[in-house]
């Protein structure tokens, strides 16, 4: 089975706004796409709906050709858009509440990147600062040997060194049979990686493309034309 | 070697040009084993698969191939590479010319500037 995440006339509407319309996606195994669209647009409407955390009002959505629940989240590993983690606890203690939690959990992996960015593995995490409390938590996300990451907005507060170290831990972690979905507004930094863009507006998707095909095509960077699409 | 990228040209013909620039000027020797899909992905700061497509299309060129269960070398004849570095040569001479047109400047002049232009950097 080649593909990781199937959506099928997806909708979703919170009372009138509709967040969703109708949205059509497949993403194969061993992708790195952006999801990428203006505020408001419907990009962490579709990742919480990936993730279980809301049920389509119509259509269906498939994570390794399961409905989101238990066993997909097995397989998923997400890094919400905002803190996650209880603020009173340390770095060390939450990775060891992680090996509890899942299987594929690797500490290793995790403390090892923990000390490559110098981020204190004993301060509770409401004395880190807003960038080092995102660094902790997008390692948690990428220390799990997951079938589908899914970002939402992993690099907005971290400076442009710790996202160039993000972006290469992302390469570093690729693996064939696992596929990574990257929501973001700040596209230049990740562009490079992406093998896919996926716009998305309105609750619509409005361009689905590799890469290189937009760079071929248009003649211009995935940013350039996200600012060219997306212009006021 | 750098790995410096236009983001508004496709990426994987631009990794095709560099490791051929690179052979066909002798950095990469014939024979030698290039790094690793992952380990230039990450010099590049670029998608792996990318990497990957590149060293397909090198291959099909006859630039490059890749030996199973150890990586990639570079081919014993490296006249693909040396061919693909003198059209590539061409080409952006030819853009050049173009854009010097577009500007209102014949052939002769352009070679006019070239010489002033190297007359002010010596």
């Amino acid at each position: 089975m080649n593909e990781i995440l199937k959506c099928t006339g997806l909708s979703k509407r919170y009372g009138s706004v509709q967040a969703l319309n109708r949205v059509d996606l497949t993403v194969e195994r061993g992708k790195i796409i952006g999801i990428l669209g203006p505020n408001g647009s419907g990009k962490t409407t579709l990742i919480k709906l990936i993730n279980g955390l809301l049920t389509p009002t119509e259509g269906s959505i498939l994570v390794g050709g399961e409905a989101p629940g238990v066993e997909t989240k097995k397989i998923v590993s997400y890094l919400p858009d905002n803190s996650f983690l209880p603020s009173w606890m340390t770095a060390e203690q939450i990775i060891d509440l992680f090996c509890d939690f899942y299987e594929d959990f690797r500490p290793e992996l995790a403390y090892e990147m923990l000390d490559r960015l110098g981020v204190s593995k004993t301060t509770r995490l409401k004395n880190l600062s807003k960038g080092n409390k995102e660094k902790v938590c997008l390692i948690l996300v990428m220390s799990r040997n997951a079938q589908l990451y899914v970002l939402d907005e992993p690099i907005a507060a971290v400076d442009p060194a710790t996202r160039d170290y993000v972006i290469s831990t992302i390469i570093n972690n690729y693996n064939p049979e696992a596929s990574v979905l990257i929501s973001t507004h700040i596209i230049a930094d990740i562009e490079p990686v992406l093998d896919e863009a996926i716009f998305i507006n309105r609750g619509e998707i409005v361009l689905h493309k590799t890469v290189d095909e937009i760079r071929e095509e248009k003649g211009m960077s995935v940013d350039a034309l996200f600012r060219e699409v997306f212009k006021w | 070697m750098t790995w410096t990228l236009d983001k508004s040209r496709p990426i994987c013909p631009q990794i095709c040009e560099m490791i051929c620039a690179s052979v066909a000027s002798g950095e990469f020797s014939a024979g030698e084993k290039l790094l690793s899909v992952r380990e230039i992905a990450l010099l590049a700061g670029v998608n792996p698969n990318t990497v990957q497509k590149s060293f397909e299309e090198l291959e099909r060129r006859g630039v490059i191939h890749s030996v199973r269960c150890s990586g990639w070398y570079v081919n014993e004849n490296t006249s693909a590479a040396v061919e693909e570095l003198a059209s590539l040569r061409i080409k952006k001479t030819e853009d050049y010319l173009a854009e010097m047109a577009q500007l209102g400047c014949s052939s002769e002049e352009v070679i006019e500037y070239i010489k002033k232009c190297q007359g002010g950097t010596q």
